[in-house]
């Protein structure tokens, strides 16, 4: 078990080499990163780099701790009463759970989208894109522009534009998903986590999001935690396979690329779990 | 190219005629029994015969029904229709309060009532002379500043309950203010009476007024605040994080707009628990026959002290002018409650 994960986080740093050219984002590094709701250790020792102008997927069963993986990766898993966390996770070089980060910046810096739309019902589609900057008080003079440009890159600025001043809730789930896409690229985040972002929607607006995450893709990193298979082979250049035994905290078991991971497994569980043979 | 023939509706449900026929004889027949069960017996007393009559009319009715639909069908008839007895009997009073003071009030509410006071009114003066517009002032001038006192502090106490408090801290918060809305209005303002207007000097003000009445107002402003920044989903909360948000700004930006409609209810609530308030302000507010606009100084009427001066009068013109009060008493709050809703509405409507 332990020299399994071993293996697989030499292979994650080994990784370090293969940035795409030309891409943008930060560069977030896990290392030895453990979480504990209370007393219960969830997450433990996981390694695992996320790199810029690539799309990492974290796949797994329920309940083998990559939600919460990915929670830690932006200090939102310390909003839950009682929840810890142990290692390192740098972003650019920096420790975001570092003296000087604070949460707040953070969180700017590192972007989320979570499994249920969740745009602000008192605000409009454009006060929606918006208000990451309102909620920080960043001052810009090119609101329009950036609710234009947001919108574009979220794959929705030709659906809402001529009713940007309606409220965001009026629009349907998988628009509302997009929305709270655009809402996220508007502070400009380097990293972008999504948590399941798909499992709430149809396949039509399936398709769209997973279309924006490609287009995104070159200018941030994005994280994107999946269910589904199928979708981490579409969107995904590289791909961490966690696994929890049980009663036993949840781990990586394997990491790499995507193509590597699907059709030539080092590990028989990770085979097993790609081939839906279980969970 | 071939008509198509319109689809029909089809009624889901029946009048049941016969049903309602059944249910309207054994009425019938109880009311007929207990008449002449009065009749012949020594029982006497309009609550009795009404709850005779309707003991009849059960047993009656719970006889005819297992002859005809069956002991199971019949349970639920019977829970039906005491269910909808009970709650048609908790809806009389309020008609019956709601018809005797407008019944008794209108007589009262002449153009003076508006416009003038009780400083130059004589006891024999007929009801078109002299007024409430001095405590209708004084009314709003003591709730607006309850409101203005306690909504803030009720608003930012259930903020802070519902968004910083750890949960001992928030479990002894909150059970302090459930004690605060226990308080006995006169004990309120038997404190604001010995506080402000003796110990410090105050003396008799609409100010003073105000201060006891917020106490009582609130607990209730807290309470009802809380329970609906509670019901702010806690996903809007992670949203607003998540992009960078100080929690200052989460709660100002997203999760008081969130519950506008729900804080404009708990603000409601408070006046409807202030406004009629008497004991507090007869220690703070003291009342008076003539008009005082300043709230800061000297006694001020209000609706409750003037329909509670006038009502112990035993002279005719003077307890008309009473009930009228009552009734602009009533109607203020009903306003405000009305406002309120249009507003809440609108907001929803506006957001969804």
């Amino acid at each position: 078990m332990t020299d399994m994960s071993e293996i697989a986080s030499l292979e994650a740093r080994l990784a370090v080499a293969g940035d795409v050219p030309g891409a943008s984002g930060g560069r977030l590094e896990a290392r030895d990163v453990s979480a504990w709701f209370g007393k219960r250790l969830v997450l433990a020792n996981v390694d695992l780099t996320m790199e810029p102008g690539h799309v990492t997927a974290l796949i797994g069963p329920s309940g083998c701790g990559k939600s919460t993986f990915l929670r830690t990766l932006n200090r939102m898993h310390e909003l839950v009463h009682g929840a810890a966390i142990g290692g390192e996770i740098f972003l650019d070089g920096v420790d975001i759970y570092g003296p000087a980060a604070s949460p707040a910046t953070t969180r700017r810096r590192i972007g989320m989208v979570f499994q249920k739309p969740n745009p602000f019902p008192t605000m409009s589609i454009a006060d929606n894109v918006l208000s990451g900057l309102k909620l920080s008080r960043i001052k810009r003079t090119d609101a329009g522009d950036i609710v234009e440009r947001s919108l574009t890159r979220a794959g929705l600025w030709r659906e809402v534009k001529d009713r940007l001043k309606t409220p965001g809730g009026d629009l349907s789930g998988g628009q509302q998903q997009r929305l709270c896409i655009a809402r996220a690229l508007a502070i400009e985040p380097e990293v972008l986590l999504m948590d399941e972002p798909c499992s709430a929607l149809d396949p039509g607006s399936t398709r769209r999001v997973e279309e924006t995450i490609e287009e995104i893709s070159h200018q941030v990193t994005v994280v994107i935690v999946t269910h589904n298979m199928q979708q981490a082979l579409r969107v995904s250049d590289r791909c961490a396979f966690f696994l929890a035994d049980e009663n036993e905290p949840g781990r990586i078991v394997e990491a790499g690329s995507t193509t590597q991971l699907f059709t030539n497994p080092r590990d028989s569980r990770t085979e097993d779990y790609v081939n839906g043979r279980f969970g | 190219m071939t008509a198509i023939a319109s689809p029909e509706r089809r009624a889901t449900r029946h009048l049941d005629v016969a049903g309602l026929a059944q249910a309207g004889a054994c009425a019938l027949m109880a009311v007929v029994v207990t008449a002449l069960l009065f009749a012949i017996s020594p029982l006497d007393g309009t609550l009795g015969f009404g709850l005779v009559a309707y003991a009849l009319f059960l047993t009656a009715y719970a006889g005819v029904l297992t002859l005809t639909i069956g002991p199971l069908k019949r349970n639920d008839c019977l829970a039906t229709v005491i269910i909808a007895s009970v709650a048609l009997l908790t809806f009389v009073p309020l008609v019956l309060i709601l018809g005797f003071v407008v019944l008794k009030g209108v007589p009262g509410l002449t153009n003076a009532f508006f416009t003038q006071t009780m400083e130059t009114v004589g006891p024999l003066d007929p009801p078109d002379v002299g007024g409430a517009r001095h405590a209708i002032v004084g009314t709003l001038q003591q709730v607006g500043i309850a409101v203005l006192i306690s909504v803030p502090f009720g608003v930012l106490t259930a903020v802070f309950l519902s968004e910083f408090a750890g949960r001992r801290v928030a479990r002894v918060i909150r059970f302090l203010v459930d004690a605060m809305s226990g308080i006995p209005s006169i004990v309120a303002g038997l404190f604001i009476y010995t506080l402000f207007v003796l110990r410090l000097g105050h003396g008799f003000s609409g100010l003073n007024a105000g201060l006891a009445l917020s106490v009582l107002m609130l607990p209730t402003v807290t309470r009802t605040a809380e329970e609906v920044l509670a019901l702010v989903p806690g996903s809007l909360r992670e949203a607003a994080l998540a992009l960078g948000a100080p929690d200052w700004r989460m709660v100002v930006r997203v999760v008081l707009p969130t519950a506008r409609t729900g804080l404009i209810t708990a603000v409601v609530l408070g006046v409807a628990r202030v406004a009629g308030e008497t004991a507090p302000l007869l220690m703070t507010a003291l009342g008076s026959d003539g008009m005082n606009t300043n709230p800061f100084e000297g006694q001020q009427s209000s609706l409750p002290l003037f329909v509670f001066k006038l009502i112990r009068n035993p002279l005719e013109g003077q307890v008309t002018r009473a009930w009228a009060g009552a009734l602009v008493l009533i109607a203020i709050v009903l306003v405000l409650f009305t406002v309120a809703r249009l507003a809440a509405a609108r907001l929803r409507r506006e957001t969804r």
